[in-house]
């Protein structure tokens, strides 16, 4: 219970945070040439200015900026994101379409840089300075600098075009129609990729953390106390080491949650995937300034949520945080 | 001098610097081997690499020398690499001391309106500000320079936070120094070392996020940036890859170039750390 009203104070806490950045990004995107009224005419093929009046006036584009503003908000409060013109849909409707592909994609990039960071990261802490960490340490520094855009290129060219075993882009086949499990199959071989393109640059990040953590935590009091009990090096490491060394692990989630969004909107990019990165790519390229603005509204909302589930984890992970709260 | 031979004795900073040196190189000769524009037609479209003298690293589709575009690339990169870093870590030293300096209400506004940029992904923020401000070279590099100073300022911050109340800082207020001048000639000093250390950190991203920003299209398209010139591959990506290839991995020996320079220095001003 104190682990949950702990992590509710914080969740309340980013409420404000959320409102600044919404009343910032929209006073940002007053200043951006056109909007949506020339976007919808721009989309009609053209019309006189008495329309282009009359429709500002239906979507309230004639009021003040603060009036405006206020009115977004409002209409934000009630769940209503406003109506993009390019698509012909709610804000909203077009954003939820869109966002499991993403939810999918970032879930796996997470769970693979995750689980293979934690392994990577305590084989080269255990061999430290021997040529298991040098070879894994090398690796994680170049796969930090590799642009993941290219590395997804590369990997499609590889897999796809030469070796053929991976389809080069979309979120399924839509050739054929199939169900079940054979859908599943088929959305997973098309996520392969992507997941590990965008996954690549976090992996170097979790075990170069995982690294200095464990070589941190084997150095303290408890560790030695467990080894002079007698406990055998796996016992030590899985039960004492890796627990205590998994905290700032889970801390990098929370911190990475919006550089992984961020990240989604290149890969989603390169293999085409209907998502919400590619869909803030196409807002931009199509001026549709409200679906951007949804978009920002929902990246807030997903790094906020990602940070609440972190928090839970963390009072989990080390007791301590939630007796002391 | 310590730091200097601390440095030079690990080979991985020196893989750094070496890399590091070639890439400035190639931006200082780019004028000198190539004095035509790289962006100009110089071939026959799609000349493989190492099939033409005359074109060492092939031509890309629309027939430019991809080794110009690759040498007047190292230009743009480190040009807004570098300038973005500075103008992220001039905001963030900004931000971070005044923060940490004064405490309360200022710290309080100041880390709420660093939360909510660190709580928007800053490649979604990226996008929204080209999307208002166009993408010139200039306005680009401003962008990416406006979304990577949260981190700098919190480290910044903390620094202030464990300095602003030692002993040289309280001597300086008995003296009756002014705000500005303890917080920009007494403390700042002491609390930048870590700050330029992550200066590389920050360039780093910087460059990724360019390039990803010039392989989307969306930086400017008048410059020959290596992204620009792996968005371009792409089109010809199922025969000719070499296109996307050649400068991806320009991009990676930087980037490579510059964090390993970055931790080179880490170590070397902080040895205690080393190996962490």
């Amino acid at each position: 219970m104190r682990i949950l009203s702990l992590a509710g104070r914080r969740l309340a806490a980013s409420i404000p945070t959320l409102f600044l950045i919404l009343i910032g990004v929209f006073l940002l995107l007053q200043l951006a040439p056109g909007d949506t009224v020339d976007a919808l005419m721009a989309q009609m093929g053209g019309g006189d200015a008495a329309t282009a009046r009359e429709l500002r006036k239906f979507y309230g584009l004639d009021l003040s900026v603060p009036a405006q503003l206020a009115n977004y908000l409002w209409r934000l409060v009630r769940l209503d994101l406003g109506f993009s013109s390019i698509y012909g849909k709610p804000v909203a409707t077009v954003i939820l379409e869109r966002l499991p592909p993403t939810i999918l994609l970032m879930t796996a990039s997470l769970s693979f840089a995750f689980f293979f960071g934690l392994i990577f990261g305590v084989i080269a802490a255990r061999g430290v300075n021997r040529w298991p960490d040098t070879l894994i340490s090398t690796l994680g520094l170049i796969f930090y600098a590799t642009p993941s855009f290219w590395f997804g290129l590369m990997a499609i060219v590889v897999f796809s075009v030469y070796l053929q075993w991976l389809p080069p882009g979309g979120f399924e086949d839509i050739g054929t129609v199939q169900t079940g499990i054979w859908r599943i199959a088929d959305i997973a071989s098309h996520l392969v990729l992507p997941t590990l393109t965008l996954g690549l640059i976090f992996l170097a990040i979790y075990l170069r953390i995982m690294r200095a953590s464990m070589l941190e935590v084997s150095n303290l009091d408890f560790v030695r106390t467990a080894r002079a009990k007698g406990l055998d090096e796996t016992h030590v490491v899985t039960r004492h080491v890796l627990r205590n060394a998994l905290l700032p692990m889970v801390t990098l989630i929370g911190l990475q949650a919006g550089t992984m969004l961020g990240g989604s909107v290149v890969v989603e990019s390169v293999f085409s995937l209907p998502g919400l990165g590619r869909l803030a790519y196409e807002s931009v390229v199509q001026r549709d300034l409200n679906t951007l603005l949804g978009i920002v509204f929902v990246s807030a909302l997903l790094v906020i949520t990602v940070n609440f589930i972190v928090d839970l984890l963390y009072a989990r992970l080390d007791p301590r945080i939630a007796a002391e709260g | 001098m310590d730091a200097m031979k601390r440095y030079l004795r690990s080979p991985a900073a020196v893989i750094g610097l070496i890399l590091l040196l070639f890439v400035i190189a190639m931006a200082i000769s780019a004028g000198l081997l190539y004095p035509r524009d790289p962006l100009a037609l110089a071939g026959r479209p799609l000349i493989w690499p190492f099939s033409n003298p005359r074109f060492l690293l092939g031509t890309d589709n629309s027939g430019r020398d991809i080794a110009a575009q690759i040498f007047y690339g190292a230009r743009i990169s480190l040009l807004i690499g570098g300038v973005a870093t500075a103008i992220a870590i001039v905001i963030g030293i900004l931000v971070g001391a005044f923060s940490g300096y004064y405490g309360g209400w200022v710290d309080n506004v100041l880390m709420r309106i660093t939360e909510a940029f660190q709580t928007l992904p800053n490649f979604v923020l990226l996008l929204v500000l080209v999307a208002v401000f166009g993408s010139t070279l200039t306005t680009v590099t401003i962008a990416v320079g406006v979304v990577s100073w949260p981190a700098p300022a919190r480290l910044t911050r903390a620094e202030f936070l464990s300095l602003r109340n030692r002993e040289f800082v309280q001597a300086g207020k008995t003296l009756g120094m002014k705000d500005i001048h303890l917080i920009l000639g007494e403390i700042l000093p002491n609390a930048l070392p870590p700050v330029i250390v992550y200066a590389s950190v920050v360039m780093a991203v910087a460059i990724l996020l360019e390039s990803a920003l010039a392989f989307l299209r969306l930086s400017d398209p008048n410059v020959a940036s290596w992204g620009n010139l792996i968005g371009l591959g792409r089109d010809v990506l199922r025969v000719q890859w070499y296109v996307s290839a050649i400068p991806g991995i320009a991009i990676l020996a930087t980037v490579l170039a510059v964090s390993l320079v970055g931790q080179g220095l880490n170590d070397a001003l902080n040895p205690r750390l080393k190996g962490r």
